[in-house]
């Protein structure tokens, strides 16, 4: 018989182990599955993992890493906090679209103007747009204790709707000829949001989610608030204790996680995406919330989950184009990653046994 | 109950043994319980008695040894076989539903329970036979922790058992509940059912059981019959050693440091209990004690003098100044600490290393931040100070504080304050869970800290440790606090009514005994 002994404290060793053994693990599952579906299984793997990075198209695929990395990295880092608090913002998807709104708005009301200063206005509007839609859940929260889980994830849904509207209307593009969406930001200088070095896709979103990573990390190790979050996720009485409001630590939790999810929004739409659609969105803010536990909502976890995230999604999209495998094979696929990082993390907490127990 | 001894034999435990990884609870334990007796199981925290009776009661198999009921070898493999043999176990944490009335909670125990009404019946027979009234259809949330326990006891009769178990029984009652207990407990054993008793108090064993076991560190150190010997007798075959009694010194108390001011509040908690016009006055030297039976308002009284609470202008005073409005951190920077019962998830936090919990109440006083930024370095050479002041066994200050032993982690949250030089502390159950010689020596530094000038109250359910310590007590109850008098010549029966007396089920055993033929 197999049994689980909790540790008395968890163990260094197996947290860094664990997500190799879960990759590897992942790939002989995901091997046999492509295996009985009648693909070459090794060819498969290797196309969803090097290929991206070290294969024949990879100039074309390598930018795109960062590219989806980024935003992802970026938003995960402030949902983290919050997760860490015990403080559900599961509508990160909405604060980005807000975000992006109010950043393209600021942008376009300066159009035709070239000026410097038209895209820091833009950066700030950006993330004022995502911490004001996060603020809605926030104050509802701390006012009349209703659940931010659900008021968070519903407002996605009104801004979806708040950009459709700014799509076909106010934002809506006077030469356009009629298509919905806006002007495309990319196109003008003092709006874009370029490709910083040339190949890497690295553009200020993917710098501000590594400065958001070192932010995130020195917060929570160093400073006092830090460890306000992290104690009041631990042990919400011990945290009054120590004299931490835990109203205070919903807005500023909300607040940071809604602002970063805005200027994700806010670089996206100025650069990879260029304008602002109806289909502007695409799930970053969903998908972050599952790198911020893939990471163990550890900042730099974080970085390497957000990273093997968009790796899978830039091979996986190799993998149904050059092998013809079925796309929902592909997401079979992440979600056994998903399964087996979250099933070794049971490694770090508790020692396997082998042999009976009498209890 | 001398015919107790020839009585045959009702349970034999021989050689028993049961390992844990690291630690030996019960080595080769073993003896005899005739019917009818009442046998005390005595041993410190840590010695091995829950162990043992989780064996008894079919919860933990032992690695070896056997167990002979009736003279048949008996292998529980889970309570309910036990109970099938006729044992029954009252914990000492009771497992009811608040939501649910009595009959409701205890048909929820039983295999086949008979029909509400069929079952209030019994339950009304039963407690008028052993002199325990309870009201059926009471809803268990408002019964006090003495009727919680006749719940148990209750159920446990229903089954009519054999050997009935008790873990720490009296922890929860006041003096005058406590001999109401003895008297049912009497009665059953005279009617030949066993008793295994539970405790570490050893007045009670001495007034209560016909024979003591006891264990130290997993294995039978004595048998003896209590009566024969002294209290102190008795506490020295526990520990193994000899006792080291507090010391106090001869003092003159100061000013008037805390005042607390007819304070009334609500409690944060929807089953705690709301503070009634409390008034107490604590001088700079001197340690107030507080008794009471749990859930009577002192983890309330705690949270409005740490801060965690906030109270109404001039509520709470220090040194003549309005703390009320004041926060937890605000309140330590004018040395006003506290240490709460509850060790793991109020005082400390479980999954973090001790290093991060002596920030958790000591960033202010101890000058651990600067901007906001942590100096670790700093805070780790506090929680080394408090390991070694207080001789918390741990491997080390990065250990998490949940792998550290109740009564370590109980040094480690004592200390903590101490160290911190308080003008004023309130401790909430100091040495619960912790071993005799520890536990003196946290009351020792709680006298030394008083001797220093410190205004203290220690609020706690062990009376013998009020007495040693306190120099004025009070008892809360039902969320009011009694005046405070002098410590010094308080006999158990004042006290027992300054705690609220038996909450009106004194006349149990007195109409009983007039309606039961002699």
């Amino acid at each position: 018989m197999i049994r689980l002994e909790k540790r008395a404290t968890p163990s260094k060793q197996w947290s860094l182990a664990a997500p190799l053994l879960a990759v590897a693990l992942t790939m002989i599952a995901g091997g046999i599955m492509f295996a009985a579906l009648g693909k070459d299984p090794l060819e498969a793997i290797r196309i969803i993992f090097w290929d991206p990075i070290f294969g024949e198209f990879a100039s074309y695929s390598r930018p795109q890493l960062l590219v989806k990395a980024g935003p992802l990295i970026l938003i995960a880092i402030g949902l983290s906090l919050g997760f860490r608090a015990g403080i559900w913002n599961i509508g990160a998807e909405g604060q980005y679209i807000m975000g992006a709104i109010f950043g393209a708005a600021t942008g376009l009301a300066f159009y035709p103007a070239e000026l410097w200063i038209i895209f820091p206005l833009m950066v700030i509007a950006g993330a004022i747009g995502g911490t004001l839609w996060a603020m809605i859940p926030a104050i509802l929260k701390t006012k009349f204790n209703t659940n931010e889980i659900l008021t968070s994830l519903m407002l996605v849904y009104v801004a979806q709707e708040i950009l459709k509207s700014m799509a076909n209307g106010l934002l809506k593009n006077p030469e356009g000829h009629g298509f919905p969406g806006s002007r495309n930001l990319a196109h003008y200088p003092a709006t874009s949001n370029p490709e910083l070095i040339v190949g890497t896709g690295a553009h200020w979103g993917v710098m501000a989610a590594i400065v958001a990573v070192i932010a995130a990390y020195i917060l929570l190790s160093r400073h006092i608030l830090g460890f306000q979050i992290r104690l009041t996720g631990e042990s919400p009485r011990a945290a009054r204790f120590a004299s931490v409001r835990p109203n205070r630590l919903i807005v500023i939790c909300m607040g940071i996680s809604g602002g970063l999810a805005g200027l994700a929004g806010l670089f996206e739409v100025t650069g990879p995406a260029g304008q602002i659609t109806d289909k502007f969105n695409v799930g970053y803010g969903f998908t972050a919330i599952i790198v911020a536990f893939l990471g163990r909502l550890h900042p730099v976890g974080i970085l390497l989950a957000g990273l093997l995230m968009a790796l899978t999604y830039i091979g996986g999209e190799l993998a149904q184009l050059q092998m013809s495998i079925p796309a929902a094979a592909i997401q079979a696929f992440q979600g056994m990653l998903l399964f087996f990082l979250l099933a070794m993390d049971v490694l770090t907490n508790f020692k396997i046994k082998f042999g009976t127990e009498a209890a | 109950m001398s015919e107790a001894q020839k009585a045959p034999i009702l349970l034999h435990l021989d050689g028993l043994t049961k390992a844990y990884p690291g630690v030996v609870a019960n080595d080769n334990v073993g003896f005899k319980i005739h019917e009818g007796e009442v046998h005390a199981l005595l041993g410190e925290n840590g010695a091995g008695k829950s162990t043992l009776v989780k064996m008894i009661y079919g919860l933990v198999k032992p690695d070896s040894g056997t167990m002979t009921l009736r003279g048949q070898a008996y292998e529980p493999a889970e309570p309910r076989a036990a109970r099938a043999d006729g044992i029954a176990m009252v914990f000492q944490h009771f497992s009811l539903f608040d939501a649910l009335n009595v009959a409701e909670n205890i048909a929820l125990g039983m295999e086949k329970p008979p029909k509400q009404s069929e079952l209030a019946r019994r339950i009304k027979d039963v407690s008028e036979e052993y002199g325990l009234p309870l009201d059926p259809s009471a809803v268990v949330g408002n019964l006090s922790a003495g009727e919680r326990q006749r719940v148990e006891i209750i159920r446990c009769l229903l089954q009519d058992p054999k050997l009935l178990i008790m873990d720490e029984p009296t922890s929860v009652l006041t003096p005058q509940e406590v001999e109401i207990l003895f008297q049912t407990l009497r009665q059953l054993s005279a009617e030949g059912t066993a008793i295994l008793y539970i405790s570490h108090k050893l007045e009670e064993i001495r007034s209560l059981c016909d024979e003591a076991t006891v264990l130290r560190l997993g294995k039978v150190v004595g048998n003896c019959t209590p009566r024969e010997k002294s209290a102190r007798e008795l506490a020295e075959m526990m520990v193994g050693e000899v006792l080291h009694v507090p010391e106090r010194a001869v003092k003159d108390l100061g000013e008037i440091v805390l005042a607390i001011d007819n304070l009334s509040i609500a409690s944060a908690n929807p089953f705690g209990t709301s503070l009634k016009n409390v008034s107490l006055e604590v001088r700079a030297g001197e340690i107030l004690g507080i008794g009471g039976v749990a859930g009577n308002g002192q983890d309330e009284l705690l949270a409005a003098i740490s801060g965690e609470a906030k109270t109404s202008h001039g509520a709470v005073t220090v040194k003549g100044t309005s703390v009320g409005e004041l926060t937890p951190n605000e309140r330590r920077k004018l040395a006003i600490l506290a240490a709460p019962e509850e060790r793991l998830g109020h005082a400390a936090a479980p999954d973090m290393s001790l290093v991060e919990n002596a920030l958790l109440t000591g960033a202010v006083r101890k000058n651990l931040t600067s901007s906001g930024f942590v100096d670790w370095g700093a805070t780790r050479d506090f929680a080394r100070e408090i390991i070694k002041d207080f001789d918390v066994r741990t491997p080390g200050s990065a250990n998490a504080a949940r792998s550290l032993s109740g009564g370590n982690l109980q040094k480690f949250v004592v200390g903590r304050e101490v160290l911190q030089d308080p003008d004023v502390l309130v401790v909430n159950q100091p040495t619960w869970g912790v071993d005799a010689s520890a536990a003196a020596a946290i009351r020792q530094s709680l006298l030394d800290l008083a001797a220093k000038g410190a205004a203290i109250i220690v609020i706690s359910q062990d009376l013998d440790e009020l007495m040693e310590i306190s120099d004025r007590f009070a008892a809360l109850n039902e969320g009011a606090l009694s005046d405070a008098r002098p410590a010094q010549g308080l006999t158990v029966d004042e006290i027992g009514l300054m705690m609220g007396g038996a909450h009106g089920m004194e006349v149990a055993h007195s109409h009983h005994n007039e309606g039961e033929p002699a």
